[in-house]
Parts: C-alpha cells; sequence; structure tokens
C-alpha cells in the first residue's frame, strides 16, 4: 500500500515537473500584452517601488512619494506604487521593476539602494523605459541615479549643536550601521569637532547589518537617547528613520536639550507638534526634489540620466530653519555653508 | 484481515489528502472574505492570480523560490522528526551564506575546485552554529528554543561586525551597499537556460538529492529509524539501547548542516555576493513549510511550491491595486487552517479506526458465542 502511495506521488511529481519544463509556451508578459498598451494618454505614467516600509514612514520613502505626488499633480497621469517586503531576494526586485516597465510606466523609480543590482538588469531589458535609483549609481544611458550629500547636511548639524550645546557634549544616533548612515555621522562629528575640539560625541547604532529594524524602533530610539541624555549629551541628532520619533520625544523630556531631526523638516510634521519645541533644526534630504526633477525631465522629453548628486550646492541637503532656534547661529552657518560649496572645507564620507 | 488492513490504508490515503485540500479550501474562502471586505472581487483576483502564476516566467521564478524554501523546510523538518524545535535555521543559514561568500571570494581555485569547498564550508557553519544549541541541551539540558533564537540574533551581530569595510566587506559603487568579496565566475554554479522565461537555478538539483537523501536516511537506515524512535518516545528509545543525547545532538547539527545550503541557491545562481540586501527570515518561512508537508519529503516540495506559487501570484496582485498585505494573509491562514485541518482529520480517522475495530471484535465475539452455543 505504501508503495501505491509513492508511486502515485512520484507520478504527481514528475507531471508537475515536465508542465514545467514545457513551461506553458507563453510567458506572464504575453498574457497581459493586451493592457500594457494604454498608458499613451496624457500625463506620466510613474511607477515608484518604494523600500521596506513604503508610503506613510514619514521619512525617507514618504520624501520620495512627495516628489512623484507633485509631478503628477502638475503634468497629470497616474502613479502606480510597490512596496518591498524583507524577505525580497533579487528576483523580487527585478519583478517588480519589470512589472512596472512592461506595463508602460515610465519612469519607474526605484526608491533605495536595495535595487541597485536589479535596476542595472531591468534598465538594459527595457531600454526605451527611463529609470531613476535613490540614493545608489547604476550605469546605463536610460539610468538617473539620485544621490545625496548627506554628510554635507551633517556637517552644518554638527556645527549648529556644537554651538548650541551648554555641556560641550553631543550626541549622534543612526539607524543601522550601513555606510548611507555612516555618512551622516562622519559629517556631524566633523562639523562638531571643527567648531569646538573639545566637544565630546557620543556615537550609537541601533541594529547592524542586514537586521534594519533600527529604522522603524520608536522605542529603540528612545532609550539610546535617554542614556545619552544621563551622561549629559545635551544635542542629540538622530538619523533613524522613524526611530528618530522616539528619540526626539526622549529630548523633549528633558529641559534645555535639543534634538536635531532628519530626512524631512520634523519641526512641522503633526505627528510631532508635541515636540516641536525641543527640535532645533533638521537636516532636510531632499529626495522628493531629485524624483520631481526626474519626472519633469522624461515628462519634457529629456531625461536625465548618469549620477546627478544633490549636493548642498543644490539644495539637495540643507538645515531647516523652523521655529527659528537656529536664527541667531546663521552667520555662522552660511560661513560654513559656503565654505563647503567653494571646496575650502572637505567633509569625509566616513566616520 | 488482510482485506480490512488494506481498506484503512485506502481511507488513510484519502485521509492524508483529504486534510492539506480541506485546509486550502478554508483558507480560500477566507482569503476571498478578506478581499470581498476591502471592496474588491475575489474572483477575478484569483483568476490573475492562476493566469500569471501559470505562465512560464512566474514557474521558473516559482523553481528558484521553492528551491530556497524546500531546503529550509527539510532543515526544521529532521529537527522535527526528533521534537526537537530548531528555530535557529534563520541565523544558521545567514551565517553559513556569509562565511561561504566570504571564502568563496578569496578563494583563487578552479570552480571544480571552489564550488564543493563553498558549499562544505556552509554546511560546516551551519553545523557548527547548530552544534552550539545542540551540546548545550544535552549537557546543560538548555532548551534548544531559547538557545537557537539566542544565536540568530548572535548570526545578526556576528555578520554585522564583519560586514564591514576594512574588514570582510567591501564598499560598492554609489557608497550605500557592503558586500563580501564577489566570487568569480568561474565559482558561479551552472544555470539553466530557459528562453524568454528566464533562468532557472541549477541547484534545484542539489535540493532534489538533499530530498531523495532525507527519505533515505529517515526511511531505510537504522540510524532514522532511531531518530524516528526518539522522536516518538525517549524512554522507549533508550530503553531499546538508543543514546537519546547522541541523536540530540547529531540530529541538530544535521538539521544545522542542510540550513547551510539554504542560502547556496542564491549565493551561487544569483547573487553571487553576501550583502545587507541577502533575504532574511527563510528560516521562519522553512518553519511553515515543513508543517504543511508534515515532513514529509514530498509534502515539503509541495509546500514549497505552493509557497513560491503565493509570493509570485501575489506581488503581482498588489501591481493590479489590491492590498499587499493579502500575501500574509493567505499564508497566515494556510498554516493555521492546515494544522487545524490535521488534528480534525487525525481524530476522525483514529474513531473511525477504533469503530471498525470494535465492530470486528464484536463479530468475532459473536462469532463464537454462536459457535460455543452450537458445540
Amino acid at each position: 500500500m505504501r508503495r501505491v502511495a509513492k508511486l502515485s506521488a512520484a507520478c504527481i511529481a514528475s507531471a508537475a515537473l515536465a508542465l514545467t519544463a514545457t513551461a506553458c509556451g507563453s510567458t506572464s508578459s504575453d498574457n497581459d500584452s493586451g493592457s500594457s498598451s494604454s498608458g499613451d494618454g496624457k500625463g506620466v505614467k510613474i511607477g515608484l517601488a518604494f523600500d521596506v516600509g513604503g508610503r506613510g514612514d514619514r521619512s525617507f520613502n514618504d520624501s520620495a512619494a512627495r516628489g512623484a505626488d507633485k509631478a503628477k499633480k502638475e503634468f497629470g497621469g497616474e502613479i502606480k506604487e510597490l512596496t518591498a517586503k524583507t524577505s525580497d531576494t533579487e528576483a523580487d526586485r527585478e519583478q517588480r521593476l519589470s512589472d512596472l516597465a512592461e506595463a508602460g510606466y515610465n519612469p519607474v523609480i526605484g526608491v533605495g539602494y536595495a535595487y541597485a543590482a536589479s535596476m542595472t538588469k531591468v534598465a538594459a531589458k527595457y531600454p526605451k523605459t527611463s529609470f531613476g535609483i535613490v540614493d545608489s549609481v547604476v550605469n546605463g544611458t536610460n539610468v538617473d541615479s539620485i544621490t545625496f550629500t548627506e554628510e554635507q547636511g551633517s556637517y552644518l548639524a554638527g556645527v549648529a549643536a556644537a554651538l548650541k550645546t551648554k555641556t560641550k557634549h553631543v550626541g549622534f544616533i543612526g539607524g543601522v550601521d550601513v555606510p548611507l548612515i555612516k555618512k551622516f555621522e562622519a559629517g556631524y562629528v566633523q562639523g562638531v569637532k571643527d567648531t569646538n575640539p573639545k566637544i565630546k560625541v557620543d556615537t550609537q547604532y541601533l541594529s547592524h547589518g542586514s537586521d534594519t529594524s533600527g529604522f522603524a524602533s520608536p522605542d529603540k530610539g528612545k532609550e539610546a537617547a535617554q542614556g545619552m541624555l544621563d551622561n549629559g549629551a545635551d544635542v542629540i541628532y538622530t538619523a533613524a528613520g522613524s526611530s528618530g520619533n522616539g528619540a526626539i520625544e526622549a529630548v523633549a523630556g528633558k529641559k534645555g536639550a535639543w534634538a536635531i531631526g532628519v530626512d524631512s523638516d520634523q519641526y512641522n510634521i503633526p505627528g510631532l507638534a508635541k515636540y516641536k519645541n525641543a527640535i532645533l533644526t533638521s537636516m532636510v534630504k531632499n529626495v522628493d526634489v531629485g524624483v520631481y526633477d526626474f519626472v519633469k525631465s522624461v515628462h519634457d522629453g529629456k531625461p536625465l540620466s548618469g549620477t546627478n548628486s544633490y549636493s548642498l550646492a543644490k539644495d539637495g541637503v540643507s538645515l531647516a530653519t523652523s521655529g527659528g532656534f537656529i536664527d541667531d547661529l546663521q552667520n555662522k552657518l552660511d560661513d560654513a555653508k559656503k565654505k563647503i560649496i567653494d571646496g575650502s572645507i572637505k567633509v569625509k564620507t566616513t566616520p | 484481515m488482510k482485506k480490512l488492513t488494506s481498506r484503512i490504508d485506502k481511507e488513510r490515503l484519502l485521509l492524508g489528502i483529504a486534510a492539506p485540500v480541506l485546509a486550502i479550501v478554508a483558507a480560500l474562502l477566507v482569503t476571498a472574505l478578506v478581499i470581498l471586505a476591502t471592496g474588491k472581487n475575489p474572483g477575478a483576483a484569483f483568476s490573475d492570480m492562476t493566469t500569471y502564476g501559470f505562465a512560464s516566467d512566474s514557474q521558473v521564478y516559482i523553481l528558484n523560490k521553492a528551491t530556497t524554501y524546500y531546503l529550509a523546510g527539510v532543515a526544521v523538518a529532521i529537527g522535527f522528526r526528533m521534537n526537537l524545535f530548531n528555530i535557529g535555521v534563520d541565523g544558521q543559514y545567514r551565517l553559513a551564506a556569509f562565511m561561504a561568500a566570504v571564502l568563496g571570494g578569496a578563494l583563487t581555485v578552479p570552480g571544480w575546485l571552489a564550488i564543493p569547498l563553498i558549499i562544505i564550508c556552509a554546511m560546516a557553519t551551519g553545523a557548527l552554529w547548530a552544534a552550539i544549541a545542540g551540546v548545550l541541551k544535552v549537557t546543560r539540558g538548555v532548551s534548544e528554543v531559547i538557545a537557537t533564537i539566542m544565536l540568530n540574533s548572535i548570526a545578526t551581530a556576528i555578520i554585522g561586525y564583519l560586514l564591514q569595510p576594512g574588514r570582510l566587506g567591501e564598499l560598492q559603487q554609489g557608497g550605500t551597499l557592503v558586500s563580501t568579496k564577489p566570487l568569480p565566475s568561474s565559482s558561479h554554479f551552472f544555470n539553466i537556460d530557459t528562453g524568454p522565461a528566464g533562468v532557472l537555478d541549477g541547484f534545484i538539483i542539489v535540493a532534489v538529492v538533499v530530498g531523495l537523501a532525507y527519505w533515505f536516511v529517515l526511511g531505510r537506515t537504522r540510524f532514522g529509524f532511531d531518530l524516528r524512535t526518539v522522536g516518538q518516545s525517549e524512554s522507549a528509545a533508550s530503553a531499546s539501547g538508543v543514546s537519546v543525547k547522541k541523536m540530540v545532538a547529531t540530529s541538530m547539527i544535521i538539521s544545522g548542516a542542510v540550513a547551510g545550503l539554504i542560502g547556496m541557491p542564491t549565493l551561487l545562481n544569483e547573487s553571487h555576493q553576501y550583502d545587507n540586501s541577502f533575504p532574511a527570515g527563510i528560516g521562519f518561512t522553512g518553519i511553515a513549510i515543513a508543517l504543511l508537508g508534515r515532513n514529509n519529503p514530498i509534502g515539503i516540495a509541495l509546500g514549497a511550491l505552493l509557497w513560491g506559487f503565493l509570493e509570485r501570484t501575489t506581488n503581482h496582485l498588489e501591481f493590479e491595486g489590491y492590498d499587499k498585505e493579502i500575501l500574509g494573509v493567505i499564508q497566515g491562514v494556510i498554516v493555521l487552517c492546515v494544522v487545524i485541518a490535521y488534528e480534525v482529520v487525525r481524530r476522525y480517522g483514529l474513531k473511525r479506526q477504533q469503530q471498525k475495530v470494535g465492530a470486528e471484535l464484536a463479530a468475532q465475539a459473536a462469532a463464537t458465542k454462536k459457535q460455543e452455543v452450537a458445540s
């Protein structure tokens, strides 16, 4: 009897394999080719492939979404959004980008460095589609690599922190110890030390390596910030996605301490309104500008390509002035900004 | 009597198939309700899933995913057969893939030598990492569940520490991704090009071999018998002369060695390097798949294929405007339904069997009584 069961199982298995070997003839793109040619209407069809977290993270992905929304409002058209999962392999990312390109979305934008390898392949397969990638560099004549000089903006944040601290002790909290976040750290520490070498800088990362939870754990952010405050730090800069919300909450609980926000102007974020009087400034990374510029270039028929670095000089990164807490430092900040732009200050990208 | 056993067996086969079918039907029903609740048409969703899922490129994708998931399922199942809950498969495969990637990047020997070395390195790393939990359990009585969960976190920390520029990692172009040194192209595993449908990972053959070995070792050897005995009753096993401690440690090590293979299709066939975007969490997927396949080598294969099918098709559902969370709902409901359905079917089967045996005994008793009366 067991033999019969095994035999039938073997038959099913080999039948399934045979089915696969012949591969049923048509690919998925043949199957839905009918619906894919509907994109020649007016406006732009923007395909957005988000990183883990997606729209609604109040930070990085949201900033890209803002840029796409703005473009849609101006040029008309539609946005198709897909979001990454933590269990993604290259195949999933390739599928996501190919699905968008196949359906006629143009441009297709990969938000986050995770899309670098998959975009290299997919961009070669769809030479007529314009691709954009945020935070990484992909070679290809139809790819716009949108990068930012986070270290320059963070340098200014460091200058502001050094000028505001009373205890001569400041802190930096990073989400995950990836190279991207280390650029924030490097710039910040250099900015502090150039202003006053005697100031002590505490550095802490919330998670490590492929564990990306540090970008989305307000509780960890709060704990880390509390630890730094207890040690005597009174200005804390957090580059950690939504974990930063927790750090800001902790800092707001201590009188005289300041928090520095990141990516968006966090003083103006409704969810953080309760703590806004503790937010000294924010190092704004204008992903939205990069995304908007790219979509606009595609709309105008002259798609951007190559590496477009959004630097301090191009206002790709900047310090927010909402709240007016750094108005008294503006002269010194402008001075530092000028020196970075003319090259007399070189900001390091690694700590 | 012979007739009776064959009838029960046929029933058992039917019942065995009934459980997963019941579970999948129930899961589809619940999913349909969820899609309805979001205001969309479940019929259209399911028909999109079928047409998209059976396209040739989807099949290649599903087989590639299933290769990885199958290895994960087998790694977990080896523990399950022994009543060991190896939650640490996740950490074992990540650490193994990382170490293997480091070794592969450093090797300069020809491919026919490098590839076996990389695979052996991965299996050894996985085995060693699992052995820690095994030894702790045998010598100190530490629950393998607790030990392996902790070891998962430690593996993450170790990889995080070593995967830095200047240690074992290197910074990629664009300055945002750290990876190990990429494998030389001679160390890439062979691929099967299926034309427009995509590229099938050659590692699928290794997965099939692992499946055959799993079936043979567990079902056809003394070791497999000992292992299953210990899983069913430790006291009975030790009474019949099996060293339980030795079996616990050994099966943990084998489970870890197979776990070491999980990252190999990705490393040798696809990414050729270990970086922060290396897939995580597959060890936990393996638990679901082993449950789904009831630790049976063919069952696990079907479970792995189903999982790949669901991921492929729900990715496309998101594209069609359905919520991306549908995937999690379907997967969760299937696992839940499977566990419940197996239990329900098992109880039903047991009841039927008891009734049959009861009836048989009653008939026998009646017959002997009749004989007595006659004589």
